[in-house]
């Protein structure tokens, strides 16, 4: 059998699949929240809570309500996203010209509030989703068996990641975003909405959420402390990359699961800590961070 | 303020007498994060600094002060001021490298740095993982005072509280204290005003980091176990809810706010179960939406008006 410092080739690749499979998750979310950070300077803390709200509506679509995964794929996010936008008109509207933190302290909030919930429905162990029957199973590409789901996870999200790339920089909507976020007063002076576009990129970012809370239920378990557990490390990625480039997010969010499924091969008792290690590095190297701004 | 030390006296003589009347053990707490909270204040609220990974200096406190008192049999003030002093180290580590971003990646590099102690203290051989640390005997002070006894202990978590406010209050009172608060108006003035803003900003984090060691340790002391909830971001997230709810920025605001909370805390406890944290959770939405000044704050401004 092929080995890499010891490693047989397959347990590697395997876990470099897993890695790529955190690192799409960790992408998704980064994303969101660089979005969101632009158009409402408020770093969204309940995004690991609707992460979870995600994965939890789509658990209970199976269980109760007889929607499927394919469906739950597209219902999901739609359903979060309207209650982020109902978020947004009810309390973020309040604080976007009060100091950052409170936005950071609101949000705080909101996510003990969310996971406090579900904490008190369905304690701290886990909910299983069965895997779709068409992407169960694996294939087998002679070095190793690559489950499907897991393609299938790094496959949607880059896609989901690039369409969103897409849609911000190549289109008109997108230029609008960008305006916005660049100079709003400027942008309303144009005949731009502006406060029902930060509204609905609230929504968006927090759909993107929920989308990978569905791509994770059957990836992990359902459990409410999934998205707390996440979303600092999610946090520490967006500290490494910086939140000024989108691409920077994505290739960040990837890079930091690759790292990560490394240090589960070679190192596995560092593989919690790992992320947290490479970011109080890059502060030491690049304070701005890898893709930031130097201000 | 003419009424400042006579109010001080005031509020010392009620804490003398305090045992007597309400349970030793939830004044210790109360007064263990009040001097968290105090000590977290004076980065939030004097020098414009969130850091959302204090749980890291509180937890890293109480298993250094544990370990030293369990496994090294140090007498117990030695034990505490080991943990505070391992806590201040761990402030300059952590400081060093957060005050070099600013606003709300101050806050992720810290929750963040915080998150990584957490699973070191989760792996590490001496914390005793899940279960913690358990069953540290109080000891005595100096030989003389037996601490066992939940009343004397009190009056000598009294005088570690006291201590750390005094500290504290000189500080924020002292030319180096105007020189934070300065930082916290404008930050980019007082730079162009000659100041070394990253050094004082690093030097207030450690001695925030350090103070609430010392409360960690204390703790630790009166509830005679340390666990890995010390070091969870939910307590982080707690000292920040108590100082935000009594009024950031103000001195006596922290007090207030974390009596408030650990009453709350300790009367809900059993009637509600997790939904702890929803009520918690709903705190911080109201403080933040409705009265971001906080209890402390909004009466100092009430006073004002009239």
């Amino acid at each position: 059998m092929v080995e890499i410092f010891g490693v047989p080739l397959p347990a590697l690749m395997g876990q470099l699949m897993l890695g790529l499979v955190n690192g799409s998750f960790y992408a998704m979310l980064s994303l969101g929240l660089a979005v969101i950070f632009g158009m409402l300077n408020i770093i969204n803390f309940a995004h690991g809570a609707l992460y979870m709200a995600g994965a939890f509506l789509a658990w209970f679509g199976l269980q109760y309500w007889n929607i499927g995964y394919w469906q739950s794929l597209l219902l999901v996010p739609l359903v979060v996203g309207a209650f982020g936008i109902v978020i947004e008109r009810t309390m973020l509207q309040w604080l976007y010209k009060l100091d950052h933190l409170y936005g950071l302290l609101l949000t705080f909030g909101l996510a003990l509030i969310i996971e406090g919930l579900f904490r008190d429905q369905f304690g701290v162990s886990g909910q299983p989703y069965a895997i779709p029957d068409e992407l169960s199973g694996a294939l087998n590409l002679g070095f190793m068996f690559l489950p499907k789901y897991r393609a299938w996870v790094i496959v949607a999200s880059l896609t989901v990641c690039a369409a969103t790339w897409f849609a911000i920089e190549k289109t008109r909507l997108g230029s609008y975003l960008r305006a916005a976020t660049e100079n709003p007063k400027l942008t309303q002076a144009f005949g731009i909405n502006v406060p029902v576009m930060v509204m609905l990129t609230y929504g968006f970012g927090v759909a993107l959420a929920a989308l990978a809370g569905v791509l994770a239920a059957p990836a992990l378990q359902v459990n409410p402390l999934m998205g707390s557990n996440l979303i600092i490390s999610v946090f520490a990625v967006v500290v490494i990359g910086g939140m000024g480039s989108i691409l920077g997010s994505i290739l960040t969010g990837l890079g930091l699961g690759v790292i990560e499924g490394l240090t589960k091969v070679f190192y596995p008792e560092a593989s919690a800590t790992v992320v947290f290690i490479v970011m109080a590095l890059v502060l030491m190297v690049r304070p701005a961070g890898l893709f930031g701004k130097e201000k | 303020m003419k009424y400042a030390t006579p109010a001080y006296a005031v509020a010392f003589l009620l804490l003398l007498a305090a045992p007597f009347f309400v349970y030793p053990v939830l004044l210790m707490k109360v007064l263990c994060f009040a001097l968290f909270a105090c000590a977290f204040n004076l980065l939030l609220g004097y020098t414009g600094l969130l850091s959302f990974g204090h749980a890291a200096f509180f937890g890293a406190a109480a298993y250094v002060a544990g370990h030293a008192l369990k496994v090294w049999e140090l007498p117990a003030l030695a034990g505490i001021l080991l943990g505070a002093g391992a806590s201040a180290l761990l402030g300059w580590a952590f400081g060093s490298l957060a005050i070099r971003r600013q606003g709300i990646y101050f806050a992720m590099i810290t929750l963040a740095l915080a998150q990584m102690m957490y699973f070191f203290f989760l792996q590490a051989p001496f914390t005793g993982g899940e279960d913690g640390l358990q069953g540290v005997s109080r000891g005595s002070l100096f030989g003389l005072v037996d601490l066992e006894k939940d009343i004397n202990l009190y009056y000598f978590v009294l005088a570690i509280a006291v201590f750390g406010f005094w500290l504290i209050h000189r500080t924020i009172h002292s030319p180096f204290g105007q020189i934070l608060k300065a930082i916290r108006e404008n930050e980019p003035r007082a730079i162009s005003l000659g100041y070394d803003v990253a050094r004082y900003k690093l030097l207030a984090f450690v001695l925030s980091a350090g103070l609430a060691g010392l409360a960690g340790a204390t703790k630790m002391l009166v509830f005679q176990f340390a666990a890995l909830t010390d070091a969870h971001w939910h307590m982080s997230g707690e000292v920040v809810l108590m100082t935000i709810l009594g009024g950031m920025g103000t001195v006596f605001g922290p007090v207030v706010g974390s009596a408030v909370i650990v009453t709350l805390e300790t009367e809900l406890a059993d009637k509600v179960g997790s939904l702890v944290t929803v009520i918690m959770g709903a705190i911080f939405v109201i403080c933040v939406l409705l009265f971001r000044r906080g209890i402390v704050g909004e009466l100092l401004a009430l006073r004002k008006r009239t």
